[in-house]
């Protein structure tokens, strides 16, 4: 059909080649039933409802208050953006209220409102028409017309102005006004075409003149032809084109109608703009006339009252939020009315479901029909596949594969489909057998898409904020830690300079030396372990001499250990801050030992598994000899765990000692290898992991806590409920509630477990528990209190010495006081319990 | 014989040319794979609730990528699950219950301003800094920051807290799913009733 007719291509009067749009129907026309009467004035309603977002974009903002009189045309409430409209006063009267009322919205749900009481008089306010707008700057008449409010009265009501307002670089080659009222029913443009054609083409040389396009078209169904003929008589000479367009649904579509009159396809997702058109409304150009010849500001339009509940059906220059019960009564519709009330046509339109909700600026048709004119849809019966929808639908989209992605909420395959497209004329609900409502499953999916993007946003601006936030945290801590590192330094740098300096480079010597021979003698007992293996392996008869052998040269590695252990021992126990300088390890040392034991007791297991297997003699003593060695292993983990333990934080200094002394030495004499307890940084790490591990996983611990708590509290409470109420349900919300509780006792066990073991390590690590701090802390705090208290006394007295004393007293004491808080609260901070659990 | 010599030549040079092109391309156009943890965590719904047992949303995805299960979080409810189950190509599972009940409707938390003793303890409970006040001032919720998480409520000593539903508006509503096979639409759009 549309292959054909680019072939064949209709042609006006005038020459000017039609196109074509995909698919489209004929629904029965009804027009008859309105367009014979001419227009009459609307009744004055004693209250008038305007809501505040009754066009395209930001609601406007009330700029009067309740009780202020105000006349008509008068504003009541500003554009509140750049895509904004102003809600003027319809009549004259007083603002009763600013509240939230039922509006002309599917959802039927309240919107900000400007209520307005009538006082009858009608009175307007003064108006400055602008009939020279020719001579005007641009900007000021583009301003002009925003101010007065004018919105896109075809359907969308967008604003006006911003539509006008093109820019420099775009060139508008054709400027289309949209007179083609192509639903059924609706005949507001037909009559106001018939009756007011020349405030029509004066309101398009407005448009022309702010738009300059190189043509103007109006677009008019061929089914009105007494429009037509009106139209043609008044744009005689004015170079504005009336173009005939086929009767056809939807060809009013903005989209279908700059198709039919240039042939030009807007893309998706695109602007008439970018193809050069513009696009307007016929109510919108008389609007504008009214504007430029009287100042008026919108505050009327000519709605059709139709349908066959109606006794006087016809157009009414309604005031913008009279309510619909008013027209209902004014048109004569039986009360109450018990039939289908529509706002907008019967195909786009949507029922309303409060006759209170007012008229709107862009409420173009009331129908009030009985149901035996528009019944209540059928039910939905299942999909046929029959196509009928592709073939008319006017957008060339599919909507069968829409409505099975819709359905099953696929949307993004939806989209893939180009639901967003789709302008929702209805035109494949209208054709299809099976009565699906398919164009409210495309506004649900519309709808959950939306919502879906907005919620995305929203989680990404959650997931930058939370971002921002644990960065913030971390640099706080980091900042903290810096400075409390700086003062440690400071510290240090003031107790000892001298010896810190001065013994770091001899104690460097002796060590190394001894390090290299310790070195040297481990690789000779491995390299002997390993040739006595084989020997044992091969079953060779020296192994007892080459495991001897070994024995010995393992003997002697460990004299040097102790030699070098001794050593740094020396060397740092002198000079405690060196001790970072020259790292002496012992705790590394006697790991390594550990891992040579175990080693060696795994190999001696492999040897003895070995003989054991061939059946070999001396494979009791090898298990005896394995035994052995796993023993002294065994002893070399519990001396390592304890040379672990006993490690105190080598960055705090322990809080009893004022000055940073030797640490504890703590002796082993069950093993050889027993080290004098001094911190090295592997373990310091390997600690500092594990804090932060275990920090973490308090922190998951307790959210899974506070979580299961706040469960079991509802759930408690919830129980509570079902037992007042005597449900049936009662045992299932006791189990739950058991159940509940039973895990968040179970976290909180854990935590305590946590929390239990964090003060240990800390008692561990500094020597005291979190009690004895506490106690330090408080102890000095008091001391400071007192010397202060002294301090005043002195002065009051006025004796100079006991001051400087009691001054120099004051500073030691305040600095302890600070430094105890500080070793407190980095004890806590460390074990990563914060102030709620040990408290 | 000599064919065959210059036949593998040629194969070997053009064997060693290829390579040498295929090598300095992959090294050239190299991507850098987004990590997978980066693509969990957009889709998880960053409420940041710790419902799931992880504190925040980017720890669960970390412990998703590492092999836990992808159904602990209740206010990503079934749909979530679909999309991680998509992209990591495991089972598509039932939501954990454990870790809480799904429930569509939105929640934000309200703070009964005169009963708020400026604690801060809600401040430093939420997780995306969407709640204001200072000590011993009154605190207040930014609404469109909250993302209804809860974790504000529990620390709350006077409990003013409370976590309001989230109403539909003009902006957020949207048209219902029609009821389906055998029944006519609740809220109909007219069209369709012209014989």
């Amino acid at each position: 059909m549309s292959l054909l007719s680019l072939f064949r291509p209709a042609r006006t009067e005038s020459g000017r080649k039609l196109h074509d749009f995909h698919g489209g129907i004929h629904p029965p026309q009804r027009k008859t039933l309105s367009s014979e009467a001419p227009i009459r004035p609307g009744p004055l309603s004693a209250t008038l409802v305007l809501p505040l977002n009754m066009h395209l974009g930001a609601p406007a903002l009330p700029c009067v208050q309740v009780g202020d009189r105000v006349l008509k045309g008068q504003i009541l409430a500003e554009a509140s953006g750049p895509v904004s409209a102003p809600v003027h006063a319809p009549t004259s009267g007083v603002v009763r209220a600013i509240e939230p009322r039922p509006i002309q919205h599917p959802s039927g749900l309240d919107a900000l409102c400007v209520v307005l009481d009538s006082d009858g008089e009608d009175r307007w306010t003064a108006l400055t028409p602008c009939p020279d707008y020719r001579d005007m700057p641009r900007a000021e008449l583009v301003a002009r017309i925003r101010d007065a409010g004018i919105a896109g009265l075809g359907g969308a009501g967008f604003p006006t102005a911003v539509k006008v307002n093109v820019r420099d670089s775009q060139r508008i080659e054709q400027l289309i006004i949209n007179a083609v009222e192509c639903e059924p029913y609706i005949t507001a443009d037909d009559r106001l075409m018939r009756e007011r054609a020349e405030g029509v083409i004066a309101g398009i040389q407005v448009l022309q003149h702010l738009v300059q396009p190189m043509e103007t078209l109006v677009g008019i169904e061929d089914n009105k032809p007494e429009a037509i003929a009106a139209m043609r008589a008044a744009a005689a000479g004015t170079g504005i084109e009336i173009v005939t367009v086929p009767t056809k649904y939807p060809s009013g579509g903005e989209k279908q109608l700059i198709r039919v009159l240039t042939g030009k396809e807007v893309r998706s997702g695109g602007l008439p703009a970018d193809v050069g058109v513009v696009c307007h409304n016929t109510g919108t150009a008389w609007a504008l006339h009214r504007l430029v010849t009287t100042g008026e500001p919108l505050i009327s339009r000519i709605t059709t009252l139709t349908g066959t509940a109606f006794a006087e059906p016809g157009n009414v220059e309604v005031l913008i939020g009279t309510p619909v019960a008013d027209l209902l009564a004014f048109g004569g519709v039986p009360q109450p009315h018990t039939g289908r009330l529509i706002m907008g046509g019967p195909m786009m339109g949507f029922s309303i479901e409060n006759p209170l909700a007012p008229v709107v600026k862009t409420t173009n048709c009331i129908i009030a029909a009985p149901l035996s004119e528009l019944p209540e849809p059928e039910p939905e019966q299942p999909c046929i596949r029959c196509g009928a929808c592709a073939e008319v639908c006017p957008a060339d989209l599919l909507p069968q594969q829409l409505y099975w992605y819709s359905k099953a909420s696929e949307f993004d395959r939806a989209q893939h489909y180009n639901l967003m497209d789709c302008i929702e004329c209805g035109a494949c609900a209208y054709v299809c057998p099976s009565h699906i409502p398919l164009v409210q499953y495309y506004r649900y999916a519309k709808g959950a898409i939306r919502q879906q993007a907005a919620e995305h946003q929203k989680a990404d601006r959650a997931r930058e904020r939370f971002e921002a936030r644990t960065a913030r945290i971390e640099r706080e801590k980091a900042e903290k830690e810096a400075k409390r590192q700086a003062r440690l330094e400071a510290n240090r740098q003031k107790s000892s300079p001298a010896t810190s300096v001065a013994a770091a480079t001899p104690a460097a010597d002796p060590v190394a030396d001894l390090k290299k021979a310790v070195g040297e003698a481990s690789s000779a007992y491995k390299a002997a372990v390993k040739i006595a293996k084989e020997a044992e392996e091969q079953g060779a008869d020296n192994a007892a001499d080459l495991r001897a052998e070994a024995d010995q040269l393992k003997a002697r590695a460990d004299e040097l250990k102790i030699a070098l252990r001794d050593a740094k021992a020396n060397a740092p126990a002198a000079v405690a801050p060196t001790a970072q300088a020259a790292p002496a390890d012992p705790v590394a040392d006697l790991k390594k030992a550990v891992g040579e034991a175990s080693s060696a007791y795994k190999a001696a297991v492999k040897a003895a598994k070995e003989a054991e297997e061939q059946g070999a003699d001396n494979a009791a003593d090898l298990r005896a000899e394995a035994d052995q060695l796993k023993a002294r292993a065994d002893e070399l983990k519990i001396a390592l765990r304890d040379a672990k333990a006993s490690a105190p934080a080598p960055t705090r200094p322990a809080p009893a000692s004022p000055a940073p002394a030797a640490p504890p030495a703590v002796s082993l004499s069950t093993a050889p290898e027993s080290p004098t307890a001094q911190a090295n940084a592997e373990d310091e790490a390997s600690a500092e992991a594990e804090r932060a591990k275990r920090a973490q996983r308090m922190k998951a611990l307790k959210t899974a806590f506070n979580m299961s708590h706040k469960q079991w509290k509802e759930a408690s409470a919830a129980l509570e409920r079902a037992e007042r109420d005597g449900l049936p349900d009662v045992d299932t919300h006791r189990a739950r509630v058991d159940k509940l509780k039973k895990k968040a006792d179970l976290a909180k066990a854990q935590l305590n477990e946590l929390v239990e073991a964090a003060k240990a390590d800390m008692k561990a690590s500094t020597g005291t528990d979190l009690k004895t701090l506490k106690l330090q802390a408080a102890r000095a705090e008091s001391t400071v209190r007192e010397k202060t208290a002294a301090l005043a006394t002195a002065r009051e007295a006025g004796d100079e010495e006991r001051i400087n004393v009691l001054q120099q007293e004051l500073a030691a004491a305040e600095q302890q006081a600070l430094e105890t808080a500080r070793t407190l609260k980095q004890a806590v901070a460390e074990q990563g319990l914060s102030d709620g659990d040990d408290a | 014989m000599t064919t065959i010599l210059i036949a593998v030549a040629a194969l070997l040079a053009m064997a060693a040319l290829f390579g040498a092109i295929l090598g300095f391309a992959s090294e050239k156009f190299r991507v850098e794979g987004d990590p997978i943890v980066d693509q969990i965590d957009a889709i998880l719904p960053q409420t940041q609730c710790g419902q799931c047992g992880h504190p925040g949303c980017r720890p669960y995805a970390e412990a998703i990528a590492e092999g836990e299960e992808h159904n602990k979080c209740p206010p990503g409810g079934e749909q979530t699950i679909q999309e991680l189950s998509d992209l990591l190509g495991r089972e598509v599972l039932p939501l954990d219950d454990e870790h809480g009940d799904a429930s569509d409707i939105k929640k934000v938390a309200y703070i009964r301003e005169d009963e708020c003793i400026g604690c801060t303890k809600c401040i430093q409970a939420c997780p995306v800094d969407a709640i204001v006040g200072a000590a011993r001032l009154m605190h207040t919720v930014i609404v469109d920051e909250c993302t209804g998480c809860d974790l504000c409520v529990e620390p709350c000593p006077v409990d003013c807290i409370d976590m309001v539903e989230v109403k539909p508006t003009l902006q957020t509503w949207g048209w219902s799913r029609p009821p389906g096979v055998g029944n006519a639409p609740a809220r109909h759009i007219p069209v369709v009733n012209l014989p």
